[in-house]
């Protein structure tokens, strides 16, 4: 462009110089294409990448810290459960324990009261029994040497000594028997 | 490196005050250049090489930063990063909400090929915002008018989107004869698209000239007279609307980007 058009173009200011509507036009689409279609993209993705990452990093962050959270929780419940249970277990033990001491403390005591009120009963029932035994032939035995001594009281001596002799051997050998079947005769006598 | 061969001589120049020579006003010439080169009948001026550089640099910032993304970024892409996200947070999601996000591959080269256009007036060597030459403009406005139409019909319809044009309730006599009809034609077909390159092409254009003037002006008032207190005066200006146009450039790249972002959601939008 030669400088008289130029100089004409100065007149009016706002009319274009058409080279440079030319120039302009194409620098700036160059600038648009590059930019705006080529490197603009990139970068928006990049920022959506880093946006994304950084709040996908938060999640992930959050989610651990939740589920490190509630496991904590669950291990913590777990725990005072199982403290719970021990102490429940301790306390049957004990319970159970004591009751089994109690068990064979009765147990032991209901023994010894039977084999003591069985031997208390023997011995009563002994006792009765030789009593009983005692007394009736006790009686006997005195009514018959009674009336042996009676009997026979006028003979001699001797024979009295002999008597008695005898009746001590019958008593030592058929003790009772001969002497009550013998007393009743000689009673009768 | 100012344009016309009359104000760069005059002011490189030996012209100064009180020295019966007059200021030499920067002016629209300043904003045409001569050819750097030509290739046939194309001269390649400066602010076509500017246009491209940016272009250059800001394809080249963002390959080196967007080449290989990481998901644990480097230096290079935590900066790309960080401006792609500056345009996603301030720009397009005010507007257009999260949906907005699949226009961030338009509107993110749209400003930072304005922003970049824009540093170059303040740059050393290069000190000219390439959007003060409209020619650079009009195909952004032209993108942007294409898009938003673009848009109006597929989400619309054909007929639907001219419908969606008036506000809905009012009665047709009002649309008609109120002239509504006609004002909400022409801000679609017209004001839209010129309000949005000619503030871009206004701000750059008139940024230009205030800081040539001051800067013309310093170099006329150097004297060794009291003009050096007024040349004095305009060094401080020229610093002053630097870096006001510093504030500019980024404000304009904001504002074009924003309401293209407005513009595309309001065709989008339904029922006005």
């Amino acid at each position: 462009m030669t400088l008289p058009i130029a100089a004409e173009a100065a007149q009016n200011p706002l009319l274009p110089n058409w080279d440079e509507f030319i120039i302009g036009t194409v620098v700036f689409l160059i600038v648009f294409g590059l930019l705006g279609k080529l490197l603009l993209p990139r970068i928006t993705k990049t920022l959506a990448e880093r946006e994304d990452a950084i709040e996908g990093g938060i999640n992930r962050a959050e989610n651990a810290q939740k589920e490190a959270a509630d496991l904590r929780e669950q291990y913590r419940a777990q725990l005072a459960e199982a403290a719970r249970e021990a102490s429940r277990q301790r306390e049957a033990a004990r319970e159970e324990g004591a009751q089994i001491v109690a068990e064979m403390r009765e147990q032991a005591q209901a023994e010894a009261r039977r084999i003591v009120d069985a031997a208390q009963a023997q011995i009563a029932a002994e006792r009765q029994q030789a009593l009983q035994s005692l007394r009736a032939e006790v009686g006997s035995l005195a009514t018959e040497l009674a009336s042996r001594i009676v009997g026979e009281s006028l003979a001699d001596t001797a024979r009295q000594g002999r008597m008695i002799d005898r009746f001590l051997a019958e008593i030592d050998n058929g003790t009772g028997t001969a002497a009550s079947t013998s007393a009743p005769a000689g009673s009768g006598r | 490196m100012t344009g016309d061969v009359a104000v760069s001589a005059a002011a490189t120049g030996g012209c100064h005050i009180f020295s019966g020579c007059g200021y030499p006003a920067p002016g629209l010439q300043n904003f045409d250049f001569r050819p750097l080169f030509t290739i046939g009948s194309w001269g390649f001026t400066k602010p076509e090489l500017i246009a491209v550089l940016c272009g250059v640099i800001v394809v080249g910032f963002f390959s080196v930063a967007f080449a290989k993304p990481r998901l644990i970024p480097g230096k290079t892409q935590s900066l790309g990063e960080l401006a792609v996200l500056a345009v996603r947070d301030q720009i397009v999601r005010p507007v257009l909400g999260k949906k907005g996000d699949s226009y961030l591959q338009f509107i993110v080269p749209l400003f930072f090929f304005i922003f970049m256009m824009n540093l170059m007036e303040l740059i050393p060597l290069f000190q000219f915002p390439v959007m003060s030459r409209i020619g650079f403009v009009w195909p952004l406005v032209f993108g942007v008018y294409i898009l938003y139409w673009y848009l109006g019909f597929k989400s619309k319809g054909f007929i639907g989107y001219f419908k969606s044009w008036i506000p809905p309730g009012v009665p047709w006599p009002i649309v008609i004869f109120g002239l509504l009809g006609l004002v909400e034609i022409l801000k679609y077909t017209i004001f839209q698209p010129f309000t949005l390159g000619v503030r871009l092409f206004g701000n750059m254009f008139a940024g230009h000239l205030l800081l040539t003037i001051f800067m013309v002006a310093t170099w006329y008032l150097t004297s060794l007279s009291v003009g050096l207190l007024y040349a004095a005066g305009s060094v401080f200006m020229v610093l002053f609307v630097f870096l006001l146009e510093s504030l500019v450039s980024l404000l304009q790249a904001f504002i074009f980007s924003t309401l293209t972002a407005t513009y595309i959601a309001d065709s989008l939008e339904h029922g006005h």
